[in-house]
């Protein structure tokens, strides 16, 4: 009742003397144009956290961090948890590197604290109550797709215990992903998807396009330079990329209204920062921006230093007379080719026919001198039956021994394989690693129900530190922008970077569902017959019937027998 | 009084006897049909455990309502929450009608005051992100696209694999493994109208999920069975729009349910009309119809069963819907729409005040933190193996120890055991 009667009153708050644990709010959005025409947009919404959620008393007042999401962190025990609900692929000659890389399908990796004694059921429990959040099929998740890294996916926040123990990875490649996991995504926001830069994310546009991320990612951070107090950072990101020729009618020029069918009117009012960030970096002189803003920004991210036109939507002035802001960018194409990503991966299935066959995973290092090393994380569900003894790793023609391997072999319906590799890749070269498999006959009640579709196995995961043009900023509380600041950085001369290869999808030999029944029938008609003819061959006896006289000896007979003589 | 025990004594004895279970609870509901009025009382009587005050206190207020001839007030549902249960079951990218049926059903019951929380909803597959979907994360009931009812708002619950048998009986029944999280529970209780609708492909007798299993109509009447004994619903509407849906409400036999679907045995459910760009139809016939039919429906709409059963005649249908209230204790004319389709909210007001305590300040401990590195190239390279767990030899290693120990001694004789032990 006091709270209420303050907001009336609209005074600052006299509430009660002690403090509320401090909770902030940053959304941005990222527009970079791209050198094929499409657009990538890349929202991101912080929410800061100065509080513990693993202290006894238990957290009851939640104002702009989610309920639902911190009950989940103080019930199971979480110290990172990220996850990401993806549909398409990301093309990376095409369009560079994102800023927040994401496989297709589903993907959640967590690091839990080291007091949790049973990490597998909390591992269980943990994915029940995140598809009830998110609507998906996350209860998918169990031990047959589960692995458990051993040097992949270091912690993100901060922390020095690094136990691989704690460490639960799992992707569900066939997941789809629609306007029902993105409606509990907005509700988590502070302001829903009524104010501010979520009034923007309108499936029928998002879903439309050539790729579609959505993830939730909480860790721990530093508040402050020294690092002596950590809060916790909520960081809820969509990547989109639109298409030139479906969304934008083959021209480039892209607008808010064309993209996402809405324009801005207003910041969130929880929001301490609401900005958007065009890249102007390339083509400078044929790039046009209107409304024009004076707001200039250069951050260094993913290796280079970027140029960013600024609009702050907490100025009111940003909005115009309109009242409403809608961003207009047009450039003209270059005839230059991009800049190539210094990483990039692919994979695919090589053989034929449904017994055996072979992976291939392809990784280029397009730095013209400098070679670096990459850690490959692969993890084949226990179908594929991997003969480990085939596995070889080839860099321009030349056996290239990886200086770390770990491999967990399957067991059948039990766990996946999961292989792990610290290759070195030389400059400029393509490094092959090759595997062959067998398939496996499951039974039949374990297929789905379109098993003719195929079964997937889950991206391959190359993490690595790349050697940056620029120097890195290692400062990590300075003030920068959300999209800069996702992956710590250590040191100045290199950036983390991960690439996801593209899923397989194998086929496996498929029965005849009918067959059952055919047998059966089959089967129940010749033991039918068959039986059934020799049961009455030996049981029963035989008679010999003479045949019927014909009329005139039946007529005697019928005489003679009146006369007492024998008949005929 | 002691007509009541009897009466509880019949009605528990007739339950009990296994052999010819069926057919005695039908004469028992028979019964109910005929003395409707009286057996309302015993069945108050017999279902609540209250003190018999309570008890009395019925029995004279039902002769007095008797006496005043407002049978309609006493007749009025007692129930104080909504629940719908609405499932497609069909997979594949030209059963985008089954998966239309659902939503718009869904959009009717949201839009009516049902919320999401009390929705289950459970799609067999995904038509709106579908590949094949010319306009993504849309689903159209109307041709030339004038209404899609996948909106921008929905909570789907189960998904794809998810929609089997055995998930949807265990919806029913309450009976789902501890860690499943309330948004796919049915958390209904003894006061709950609970709304079903199913549609898919079916038959005479069952309702085929997903092309791989099937749920029979005798299954589904054992569930609303055992729904009714653990008291989790007050009433239950049950649609069904498949072909011959009519034979999935024959074996009902629990009280309080009512039933309808879009064709007798022997008919065709038949779908409504294609949509030239998706390339495929869009609704069913009968679901179409009660579609429109909703969309005149408001929250405080007064229609009552009986509009509803007058839904989708033959001439529209061209298959014959049918319905079946011989199990429901209330006259259909008087049940309201909303009484399944929207949602009963009891508002209390209270003046009282709740003092917040303080939050209690707390010291941390200070110490500094600091980033992981994200690839430690040589900490990993040298990195210890980790301890592996030891198992105990496998049966099968043990023989063929065994085996090759067996052989060795065979052929060398026993007499260099001396040599080994």
């Amino acid at each position: 009742k006091q709270n209420a009667a303050a907001q009336k009153q609209a005074e600052p708050a006299v509430l009660q003397p002690t403090p509320q644990p401090k909770d902030d709010f940053q959304e941005e959005l990222v527009v970079r144009p791209l050198h094929s025409g499409d657009i990538y947009a890349s929202f991101q919404f912080r929410t800061l956290w100065e509080t513990d959620f693993m202290r006894g008393n238990k957290v009851s007042h939640y104002r702009l961090f989610p309920k639902s999401l911190g009950q989940v962190i103080s019930k199971f025990s979480v110290r990172e948890l990220h996850i990401s609900f993806t549909q398409g692929y990301w093309r990376t000659m095409q369009w560079g590197q994102p800023y927040l890389p994401s496989p297709p399908g589903a993907e959640l990796w967590v690091w839990f604290q080291d007091s949790v004694t049973d990490v597998d059921a909390t591992w269980k429990e943990l994915t029940n109550v995140l598809s009830g959040i998110f609507c998906a099929s996350l209860n998918f998740i169990d031990s047959t797709n589960t692995v458990q890294p051993s040097a992949s996916f270091k912690p993100l926040g901060i922390g020095n215990v690094t136990d691989h123990r704690f460490l639960r990875y799992a992707t569900l490649p066939r997941e789809i992903v629609c306007t029902e996991n993105l409606t509990p995504w907005k509700k988590l926001l502070p302001c829903g998807s009524k104010a501010g830069l979520a009034v923007l994310l309108k499936s029928e546009k998002l879903f439309h396009s050539s790729f579609h991320s959505q993830a939730v990612h909480i860790r721990p951070v530093c508040q402050d330079w020294q690092c002596k107090t950590t809060s916790w950072e909520l960081r809820q990101t969509l990547n989109v990329v639109f298409d030139l020729h479906n969304s934008g009618q083959g021209k480039r020029e892209w607008s808010l209204f064309k993209m996402f069918s809405r324009t801005l009117t207003e910041a969130c009012p929880l929001a301490s920062s609401s900005k958007i960030y065009i890249d102007i970096t390339d083509n400078p002189e044929q790039f046009e921006l209107s409304p024009a803003t004076s707001l200039l920004s250069q951050a260094m991210v993913l290796g280079d230093r970027r140029t960013f036109s600024v609009y702050d939507l907490t100025q009111q002035d940003t909005f115009g007379s309109v009242r409403s802001l809608n961003l207009l960018i047009r450039w003209k194409s270059t005839e230059g080719d991009m800049l190539r990503p210094l990483l990039h991966a692919e994979r695919y299935v090589a053989g034929y026919g449904l017994q055996t066959g072979e992976i291939h995973t392809l990784m280029y290092n397009h730095h013209p001198y400098r070679s670096f090393p990459v850690l490959l994380l692969d993890s084949v569900p226990w179908y594929l039956r991997l003969y480990i003894h085939t596995l070889t790793v080839t860099s321009k023609g030349k056996d290239n021994k990886p200086s770390y391997i770990h491999y967990q072999p399957s067991k059948d319906r039990v766990r996946p394989h999961l292989l792990e590799m610290l290759v070195q890749l030389p400059p400029n070269s393509v490094t092959e690693v090759t595997v062959q498999f067998e398939r496996a006959l499951l039974k039949w009640t374990e297929y789905t129900p379109d098993p003719n579709h195929g079964f997937y196995v889950g991206s391959s995961v190359i993490s690595s530190l790349v050697p940056s043009t620029v120097a890195m900023d290692t400062n990590s509380t300075r003030e920068r922008p959300l999209f800069s600041s996702f992956f710590p950085c250590k040191e100045e001369s290199s950036y983390f970077v991960r690439v996801y290869t593209e899923p397989l999808l194998v086929n496996l030999p498929t029965p005849d569902f009918s067959m059952p029944y055919n047998v059966i029938c089959l089967t129940c008609t010749v033991v039918a017959v068959g039986y059934g003819s020799l049961y009455n061959l030996l049981t029963r006896s035989f008679q010999i019937e003479e045949p019927s006289p014909g009329l005139a000896k039946r007529i005697a007979n019928v005489i003679r027998k009146m006369r007492g003589v024998p008949p005929l | 009084m002691k007509t009541h025990v009897l009466f509880n004594l019949f009605a528990t004895f007739l339950l009990a006897d296994g052999l010819n279970i069926e057919v005695s609870v039908f004469d028992f509901s028979l019964q109910l049909q005929i003395s409707h009025r009286f057996v309302f009382l015993i069945l108050n009587f017999t279902r609540n455990v209250a003190p018999l005050l309570i008890n009395t206190q019925l029995f004279t207020r039902f002769l007095s309502r008797i006496s005043q001839d407002s049978a309609g007030q006493f007749f009025s549902s007692g129930h104080t929450n909504n629940w719908a249960v609405l499932v497609c079951t069909s997979r594949f990218w030209f059963n985008y009608r089954h998966v239309a049926n659902t939503l718009s059903v869904y959009r009717s019951v949201k839009r009516l005051g049902i919320p999401d929380s009390h929705i289950v909803l459970m799609l067999a597959d995904d038509m709106a992100c579908n590949h094949r979907n010319p306009k993504p994360a849309t689903v159209f009931s109307h041709k030339n696209m004038e209404l899609n009812v996948y909106g921008d708002d929905v909570e789907v619950d189960y998904r794809g694999y998810e929609v089997t048998v055995e998930n949807f009986l265990r919806v029913l029944t309450g009976r789902l493994p501890p860690s499943t999280p309330r948004s796919k529970r049915l958390l209904s209780d003894d006061r709950s109208n609970i709304l079903i609708y199913l549609t898919g492909h079916g038959g005479n007798g069952f309702l085929k999920f997903q092309d791989s299993e099937e749920i029979s109509n005798v299954e589904l009447a054992d569930a609303f069975e055992q729904m009714w004994q653990k008291r989790r619903y007050n009433e239950l509407l049950f649609i069904i729009d498949t072909c011959q849906g009519a034979s999935m409400y024959e074996r009902f036999y629990s009280p309080n349910l009512m039933a309808l679907a879009s064709s007798q045995v022997g008919e065709d459910s038949l779908s409504h009309q294609p949509d030239l760009a998706i390339g495929v139809h869009l609704m069913d016939r009968y679901t179409f119809y009660l579609l429109e039919f909703l969309e005149d429906i408001h929250p405080a709409s007064k229609a009552n069963m009986n509009d509803l059963f007058k839904v989708c005649p033959k001439s529209q249908c061209v298959s014959t819907p049918g319905h079946r209230t011989d199990l429901f204790l209330r006259d259909p004319g008087s049940v309201l729409i909303t009484d399944f389709f929207g949602s009963v909210r009891k508002v209390e007001i209270t003046t009282e005040a709740i003092d917040l305590t303080d939050p209690i300040k707390e010291v941390e401990e200070r110490y500094m933190h600091s980033y992981v590195d994200q690839l430690p190239v040589s900490e990993i390279i040298h990195q210890k193996p980790k301890q592996k767990d030891w198992h105990p030899p496998d049966g099968f290693i043990l023989g063929l120890w065994t085996l090759i120990l067996l052989v060795f001694f065979q052929t060398y004789g026993v007499k260099h055991l001396r040599h080994i032990f």
